[in-house]
């Protein structure tokens, strides 16, 4: 083969390979993008119904509660502003307790209870998701305001 | 006074890396021999004071001295010596200086192997190097000095991570750095050959070794990174697609790439643009990955905010070697590339697809790790990108790459005749199917297109790679047997058939079971019956910790015992899961306590991990494919023999492979 034309080759493949990639990279990412949806919003309604997505907040003091002798846990889950119930059935991570931070894959269920098939909590105590701690102090400040205003707290879409 | 003698180290350290990234540059630009000859001079002083440095930080991590800040944060009274060592890279600045030190012995080791090099390429090498290290010191001095001292110092520190309090994490780190950092050389090299403008297939030789180490570490480093997450993080997967894994692997592809194309260049003095381009490239992402998962911005754009000059620093030292290496190529390399042809079917063809595939692994890689930060920057919204399409993202460029794997070894350089060649595939293609079909068939008793694929991939990798040692093991006497660098490269492709086999059995037939179990109690997973006999308590030097233990049984037949643990350390008060595992080559039994569900009872993950062993075999495998390949004798006779002849890039292009 001439220089010039493997050089065209290389590059033809190159730009093929690189198409494919491209196009199977759209394809997919539809539908393996995970959203990040706060509690507050998945409270107001705001969540992808069809699909799993990811919450995240602090588990609420007092709120763990599971059947004796069996893997099914439920408990809650806060931004500290609201408040969303949450069930699961496995064995938790090493750093799942009340009070610390959570990170949860899963679905809404009929119940307006939270399925999840996945809790993460991470490796480094003071380590928090960045989109946990986001949501957090985004909502610690909605309380300031609320407590001036007077305000409901958590303003879900029923009320 | 140890840590400001550290300090102090790293202060004339840099200013001997000053002299040496700039004196060997300027005497090669002038001819100056003196000027040039500093450079080696440098660069081992630098070592010196470098290790004088991270010695005096080792030291205030053994004598627990607390007044240093980075030590009260990263150790405590009670950690056992072994691990207050490994604690010196436990964290960012340490890390750091692991890094700068490991690039010192790095350009020591080059200067002392470098005497059969051109003094004036040599001198570039090195002087370029320096440059890498001036940045780093910089850094390490600016923004992230290990020896800040803390006032009033405490009276215990605040602990290692216990997840690092591992032998296995403790030379993780160490290892994949000098992977990392390995690929500087060939950054050097590929910069020194731009800067001369002469770049001819000797260049390939010197440059060949240095990357085949580099990545055999990198190799070693993220196998050990896979294993120790499999026992230590304690739930038994082998492989995350974590932007921090995805950081290591990118830089792996690359090398891989590198390493291939390199091959082309050595022996026909063809891909030279296109490899000096790998060369820049595999740098890049190492320098990428490191800082960019040390800096915590692959987590969130928002950790770039919580320490500005760091973050800044990073960015502008990336720009700096990056812009710099690519303005340089852009000016530099379409002069070098020759005019030598190759027909379709030949080697140089295979290895052109090989880097093309690779390269778009890699691309794929790159664009799943990144597109979460993109998307966050450009909507807000929060997306995360999951491991089940990266698995098959990645399996794309992965299956033409390794049917291409078993078809390129055996086609000749230059040209290659079609019906010799589909001769000698005959075998390993007939072999391929077979076993494809028979051994999820009758070894596993299912089937499936995807376990087809797998198996006879593998089948056909190995197949393929033994022909070469079973024709040398079979020649006449007196006649020339296989050589070391073609028997490395046969090794190496065994060890991606041992690695290919190992995902494709244990990600389709691994068992995986969350269940609840109490002590007395037995219950039943992928055959095997897990029968708890006792739960007790043990301390350790550090932590308190509830131990279980397990027997299995197969069938009534006694397999092993297995004490997993769940572990307390003391300081910290963080719990910790130390998996019990039953290890084999056929297969893996992992026991990983959960939490107490009451009623004496605990949540236990039971897994069975068939053939997973063969996937850490199979890197260690082809490090050590690369080990053979860099032993081959002409290499060693660059390292002796002086050669003053100028680089010329025509005269040697067209000699015979």
């Amino acid at each position: 083969m001439k220089p010039r034309q493997q050089r065209m080759l290389a590059v033809g493949l190159a730009a093929l390979g690189i198409a494919i990639a491209a196009g199977l990279t759209l394809r997919a990412f539809q539908d393996n993008m995970m959203f990040f949806v706060e509690v507050s919003d998945v409270v107001a309604g705001n969540y992808p119904s069809e699909r799993n997505f990811r919450i995240g907040g602090l588990v609420v003091g007092g709120s763990i509660e599971r059947q004796e002798g069996s893997l099914d846990i439920s408990f809650e889950v806060t931004d500290t502003a609201c408040t969303i119930p949450v069930v699961y059935s496995g064995v938790l991570p090493d750093l799942f307790r009340e009070g610390q931070g959570v990170v949860a894959h899963g679905r809404m269920g009929d119940d307006e209870v939270f399925q999840a098939d996945k809790i993460l909590a991470k490796h480094d105590e003071d380590y928090m998701a960045p989109e946990v701690a986001d949501s957090l102090s985004k909502h610690q400040q909605d309380i300031a305001d609320a407590a001036v205003a007077g305000a409901a707290e958590c303003r879900s879409n029923d009320s | 006074m140890i840590p400001e003698i550290g300090q102090f180290a790293l202060i004339l350290a840099l200013s001997l890396a000053i002299c040496q990234a700039v004196l060997p540059l300027v005497g090669a630009h002038r001819g100056d021999a003196a000027m040039m000859n500093v450079g080696r001079s440098a660069a081992a002083g630098q070592f010196v004071f470098v290790a004088v440095a991270f010695a005096c930080l080792t030291w205030s991590f053994i004598a627990n001295d607390f007044s240093v800040l980075y030590v009260a944060n990263h150790s405590q009274l009670s950690l056992p010596t072994i691990y207050r060592v490994s604690a010196v890279w436990g964290a960012h600045e340490g890390s750091l200086l692991l890094w700068i030190f490991i690039l010192a012995a790095w350009t020591v080791a080059v200067a002392r192997f470098s005497s059969g090099l051109p003094d004036a390429f040599a001198a570039r090498v090195i002087g370029v190097l320096g440059f890498l290290s001036v940045g780093f010191l910089l850094f390490a001095l600016l923004t992230s000095n290990p020896f800040d001292r803390l006032v009033p110092a405490p009276a215990d520190g605040g602990d290692l991570n216990p997840l690092l309090q591992d032998p296995g994490l403790a030379i993780h780190p160490p290892l994949l750095y000098i992977g990392y950092v390995g690929f500087s050389v060939a950054f050097a090299f590929a910069i020194a050959a731009m800067i001369s403008g002469d770049l001819d297939r000797r260049w390939a030789k010197w440059t060949r070794p240095w990357t085949t180490v580099a990545w055999m570490f990198l190799t070693l480093g993220i196998a050990l990174g896979s294993w120790w997450a499999y026992y230590e993080l304690g739930w038994g997967g082998w492989w995350f697609w974590d932007a921090v894994e995805n950081a290591s692997f990118m830089p792996w592809l690359i090398g891989t790439a590198l390493i291939h194309s390199l091959a082309v260049t050595e022996k026909r003095g063809l891909f030279k643009s296109w490899t000096l381009l790998l060369a820049i490239t595999a740098f890049s992402l190492s320098l990428l990955g490191t800082f960019l998962v040390r800096s915590g911005i692959i987590v969130s754009v928002h950790a770039f905010a919580t320490d500005p000059t760091r973050g800044f620093f990073i960015l502008t030292f990336l720009a700096v070697v990056v812009v710099g290496a690519l303005v340089l190529y852009a000016w530099r390399a379409p002069a070098l590339d020759s005019d030598v042809g190759f027909a379709p079917l030949s080697r140089e063809t295979f290895l052109l697809l090989n880097n093309v595939l690779l390269v778009v692994a890699t691309t794929l890689v790159l664009i799943g790790t990144l597109s979460p930060l993109i998307i966050e920057m450009a909507t807000g919204g929060k997306i995360s990108i999951g491991p089940p399409w990266f698995n098959v993202a990645f399996l794309v460029p992965m299956i033409p790459l390794v049917i291409l794997l078993g078809m390129g070894m055996h086609a000749a350089w230059r040209t290659q005749a079609a019906s010799p060649w589909l001769n000698t595939l005959k075998i390993p293609a007939i072999i391929a199917i077979i076993l494809g079909v028979v051994i999820p068939l009758f070894g596993y008793g299912r089937i499936s297109i995807m376990l087809v694929v797998g198996c006879a991939a593998a089948a056909w990798i190995v197949a393929s790679a033994l022909i070469p040692i079973i024709r040398s093991l079979r020649r006449e006497k007196g006649t020339a047997g296989i050589t070391r660098s073609a028997l490395g490269m046969s090794i190496a492709h065994l060890g991606m058939g041992s690695f290919v086999i190992g995902a494709t059995i244990v990600s389709a037939f691994g068992v995986e079971s969350d269940r609840a179990l109490q002590p007395g109690e037995s219950i039943e997973v992928a055959g095997f019956e897990f029968h708890m006999k006792s739960l007790g308590n043990v301390q350790g030097p550090n932590f308190s910790a509830i131990e279980a233990e397990i027997e299995i049984r197969d069938d009534g037949e006694y397999v092993a015992t297995v004490r997993p643990q769940k572990r307390q350390y003391l300081v910290q008060r963080s719990l910790m899961t130390e998996a019990g595992i039953h290890p084999g080559m056929d297969k893996d039994l992992f026991v990983a306590l959960g939490d107490q569900l009451g009623n004496g009872a605990w949540s236990v993950r039971i897994q069975y991990k068939p053939l997973i062993r063969f996937i850490w075999l199979g890197a260690l495998i082809m490090a050590l494919g690369g080990l053979i390949a860099i032993s081959d004798r002409r290499y060693r006779s660059t390292a002796k023999a002086r050669d003053k002849v100028p680089l010329d890039s025509t005269k040697t292009a067209e000699a015979p492979a």
